[in-house]
């Protein structure tokens, strides 16, 4: 137990400096892009003198040198603050929480449906290899994993909602209408269904065809023999000797999609009106929100490095055969 | 193909059945209406929308505080919050708001306005001649540029009596009757921002105005929840309970949402311009294009005259010739529009109608050019020019393309550039570029929404200014004198005269008059009913 202490303890000291290091990048690269909250404003507002863009871009704190301004922002976020959109007129993290459950439901139901069907296709189709099941199996992996999800969101909604008004084409939850909490509950779950099987299908056809890879792959090897040899039955085999064996690459993958279960739905988020993280960052840059949109990378930042090191644990977990070192 | 429809067809009979099930078990709600795979609409089965407007805003407007905001959605949403002291109607006239009557001295230079009685804010405080004086001249003095240009003409302001507001011009200034809209100045309350910091109010977060309707609550990212205000000053309105204002960013959803009646009423860009001819096919809605008289959005194609050849004006003349304006609106906007004839558009005062664009003529648009001395070269091209897309939509992507194929016609390359909005705005605001298109209000008068962008002393380096660096003095001296002629018969000839110049030196080259359709259930009464159409503050729209 010490020793995983120690080991987390270091990956987090790491860690740190790595959030520091993004953090500046993060702010070099946001202030790249060309033109600033000042011209958005002006732009939109359809009229604009000198005063006002001076008004705005002292209230931004813009007419500061840019050393100062990466002082101000990265003290500011060693504290844990993440500074005040000054468009919206309220704290960064007031608007990342608003809006982090309706992404974190999104994501994680699709990242649950995309794992457990994914895994599942995956193994049956190993199992009954070279029969019509796995070549279904296949072949639906293949156009999940090939069609652009964008298209694939447009279908399900001309399907689902225009055809057959079975679910509801956008929005998280029917607005207007008074509900107990159950009725809410689910309401919002027919809301969900979608955009959560939109976002899960292009993961679902990679976990497929990485468990079917991985676990033909995991059956020729001489201990499955030995266990087959020996008696033991195969539906025991095919879970704990091959299945476990065979999830590795499936969990380094798994670590790579949770890292990007808040940023990664921007496209879904908008088909769809999911109010989430996603589309917040979108806007944030085509309005050069700067606070904003740097306090999206990084709580997206944080994520990937908290899910990398999560993986790291899971090997451990799943395979004796790998340690913690560090 | 046929395979195909009778596919589709099956799967609608299988719909319809499923829909009469989940209908009755009351699982689908108004949204009655749908469309079927192959792109057929029934009418709504009318299910009584009740006393709640669904409608859609896009983009959603950051704060809903007008003056600090002054974004098109701002507008919209916030114009039921907040009320100007007047309203206009489709001609322009000035029409009682906040102001219940007013009154212009006979020299032209004292303007009095009496309040309504019993106008309170949304927090119950009265609204005073106190609240107006302060929104006017110190409120949006402070924070909009557009009302700060015109009010500091204000040489006096004073509070009669707490029911009426005076205010005193340094001289006669015929176009400030037009300023009193909520678009314009906002009437805002004077015990919430007095001595604050107006930008860093924490007050910006829960707009108070003395509207039909109070902001009750916005999910961001979702939708904006506008409820009745009980204590509003006019009796029996508003009818209606609640305003939900959607966000739905994608714009096949926003077609599938008014299809299916889920939201009302749409309006702007909400629905792109080739879904139009569909909902006018549709008997159950009004297609409705009026209700931007007072804005009259002009499109033109910008052009940066310290590119050369841009300066010469042959050129100009040459290039917009070789563009069928007609086809344009036709074409790219679905006949929704007309071909622009004049820098001033027909819906504000003072256009003159007399005044034409040069003719769509290849062919002589071909001989001025030669006539330059601008000779093709071995490619056939005489010279090459980058046009940058306008991000504001698709369509605007597609003019782009469209004026690339006609400038071709005349030989002039064209490189098609893309940006997003924060880049086209600082590379206009910069005069880095060589042709872009615009659109941009006019607000009612020549004075406060044309005259920007042709004076020379308003070359400045920011968007929405003159930012091709035209120079003409004529212009300039017929514009300052337009502006503080006394008489509407006087500023007319002056302003025929500045129209008839400016088509001449063509220093932009109009396009279109833009108009936004404004879709909504033909149920829904008084939807589009003044020159500023949904900018009103629908106390009286209703459900029939």
């Amino acid at each position: 137990m010490g020793k995983l202490a120690g080991y987390l303890g270091r990956r987090l000291f790491k860690s740190i400096f790595v959030i520091l290091a993004i953090v500046v990048v993060n702010f070099g690269l946001v202030r790249m892009a060309p033109g600033d909250p000042a011209a958005v404003i002006a732009g939109e507002s359809g009229a604009a003198d000198e005063k006002f863009m001076a008004q705005l871009r002292q209230q931004f704190g813009l007419d500061k040198p840019m050393h100062e301004q990466l002082w101000i922002y990265v003290s500011n976020v060693a504290q844990l603050d993440l500074g005040f959109s000054y468009r919206q007129q309220a704290p960064v993290s007031k608007l990342l929480l608003d809006r982090l459950p309706a992404t974190l439901l999104l994501t994680l139901s699709a990242f649950a449906f995309a794992l457990v069907t994914g895994v599942a296709l995956g193994a049956l189709a190993a199992r009954k290899v070279g029969t019509w099941a796995d070549s279904a199996i296949t072949v639906l992996a293949l156009s999940c994993y090939a069609t652009p999800i964008f298209w694939v969101g447009l279908m399900l909604i001309l399907l689902f909602s225009v055809a057959l008004n079975w679910l509801p084409a956008f929005g998280m939850f029917t607005v207007g209408v008074p509900m107990t909490p159950i009725e809410a509950a689910l309401d919002v779950g027919k809301h969900l269904i979608l955009p959560a099987l939109t976002l899960g299908l292009f993961y679902m056809a990679i976990y497929a065809r990485l468990t079917r890879a991985s676990m033909l792959e995991v059956a020729d090897q001489d201990f499955v023999k030995t266990a087959r040899a020996k008696g033991v039955a195969p539906g025991r085999i095919l879970r704990v000797h091959i299945l476990r064996n065979a999830l590795l690459p499936v969990i380094s993958f798994a670590g790579i999609q949770a890292g990007q279960l808040i940023g990664g739905s921007i496209l879904v988020e908008t088909v769809f009106a999911w109010p989430g993280i996603g589309r917040l960052a979108f806007e944030s840059l085509l309005q050069r929100d700067y606070n904003l949109l740097l306090g999206v990378f990084f709580c997206t930042s944080v994520m990937v490095i908290l899910f990398n090191l999560i993986t790291d644990l899971t090997y451990a977990a799943i395979d004796p055969r790998i340690e913690v070192t560090g | 193909m046929n395979e195909e429809s009778k596919k589709t067809d099956a799967e609608i009979a299988v719909a319809m059945d499923r829909r009469g099930v989940l209908r009755s078990a009351a699982w689908i709600g108004a949204a009655a209406a749908v469309t079927s795979g192959a792109g057929v609409i029934e009418p709504a089965t009318a299910q009584a929308p009740g006393n709640v407007l669904n409608t859609v805003i896009l983009p959603e407007p950051p704060l809903l505080v007008l003056g600090l905001n002054n974004q098109g959605p701002t507008l919209i949403v916030g114009s039921k919050i907040y009320e100007g002291l007047l309203k206009y109607d489709a001609k322009l006239n000035p029409l009682p708001g906040l102001a219940k009557s007013w009154e212009i001295s006979a020299d032209s230079k004292t303007y009095t306005f009496k309040l309504q009685d019993g106008a309170t804010f949304h927090d119950g405080k009265p609204c005073t001649a106190e609240d107006v004086v302060f929104s006017i001249m110190k409120f949006h003095m402070e924070v909009s540029p557009r009302s700060r240009a015109i009010f500091q003409r204000i040489k006096e302001a004073k509070v009669l009596d707490p029911q009426t507001a005076q205010f005193t011009l340094e001289a006669p200034f015929e176009p400030l009757i037009m300023m009193f809209d909520v678009t314009a100045a906002a009437i805002v309350p004077k015990h919430l921002y007095d001595g604050t910091d107006f930008r860093n109010n924490p007050n910006n977060t829960k707009p108070i105005g003395t509207g039909p309707f109070m902001l009750k609550e916005w999910v961001r990212g979702n939708y904006i929840h506008l409820a009745k205000y009980d204590g509003y000053w006019k009796k029996g309105e508003p009818v209606l309970d609640s305003i939900y204002y959607r966000i739905i960013p994608d714009s096949a959803n926003r077609t599938l949402a008014l299809q299916t009646g889920q939201v009302s009423l749409t309006t702007g860009s909400d629905i792109e311009p080739f879904e139009v001819p569909r909902f006018r096919q549709m008997p159950n809605m009004t297609v409705a294009t009026n209700g931007w008289e007072m804005f009259a959005p002009l499109a033109w194609l910008d052009m940066n005259h310290r590119v050369k050849p841009l300066d010469d004006k042959r050129f100009r003349r040459a290039l917009m010739m070789a563009i069928d304006r007609k086809l344009i609106v036709d074409r790219l906007w679905f006949g929704i529009g007309k071909p622009a004839s004049s820098p001033i558009a027909s819906a504000t005062r003072f256009h003159d109608s007399s005044v034409a664009m040069p003719a769509y003529d290849v062919k002589a648009a071909n001989a001025l050019l030669d006539e330059m001395g601008l000779k093709r070269g071995a490619d056939g091209n005489r010279v090459t020019l980058k046009l940058m897309h306008l991000p504001y939509g698709e369509v605007w992507t597609r003019l782009g393309e469209y004026v690339k194929q006609a400038a071709a016609q005349i030989g002039v390359n064209l490189t098609l550039e893309s940006t997003d909005g924060a880049g086209w705005n600082r590379r206009v605001g910069e005069w880095d570029y060589e042709l872009t298109f615009n659109f941009v209000y006019q607000w009612g008068d020549p004075t406060l929404g044309v005259q920007r962008t042709y004076i020379s002393s308003n070359i400045q380096k920011i968007t929405f200014t003159n930012t091709m660096g035209y120079k003409n003095e004529r212009v300039d001296e017929l514009f300052v004198a337009a502006a503080n002629a006394a008489s509407s018969a006087e500023r007319q000839k002056l302003f025929s005269e500045v129209q008839k110049l400016l088509v001449e030196d063509m220093p932009v080259g109009w396009l279109i008059e833009m108009a936004f359709p404004t879709i909504h259930d033909k149920r829904l009464q008084n939807a589009v009913v003044l020159g500023t159409g949904v900018h009103a503050p629908y106390g009286d729209v209703r459900f029939a």
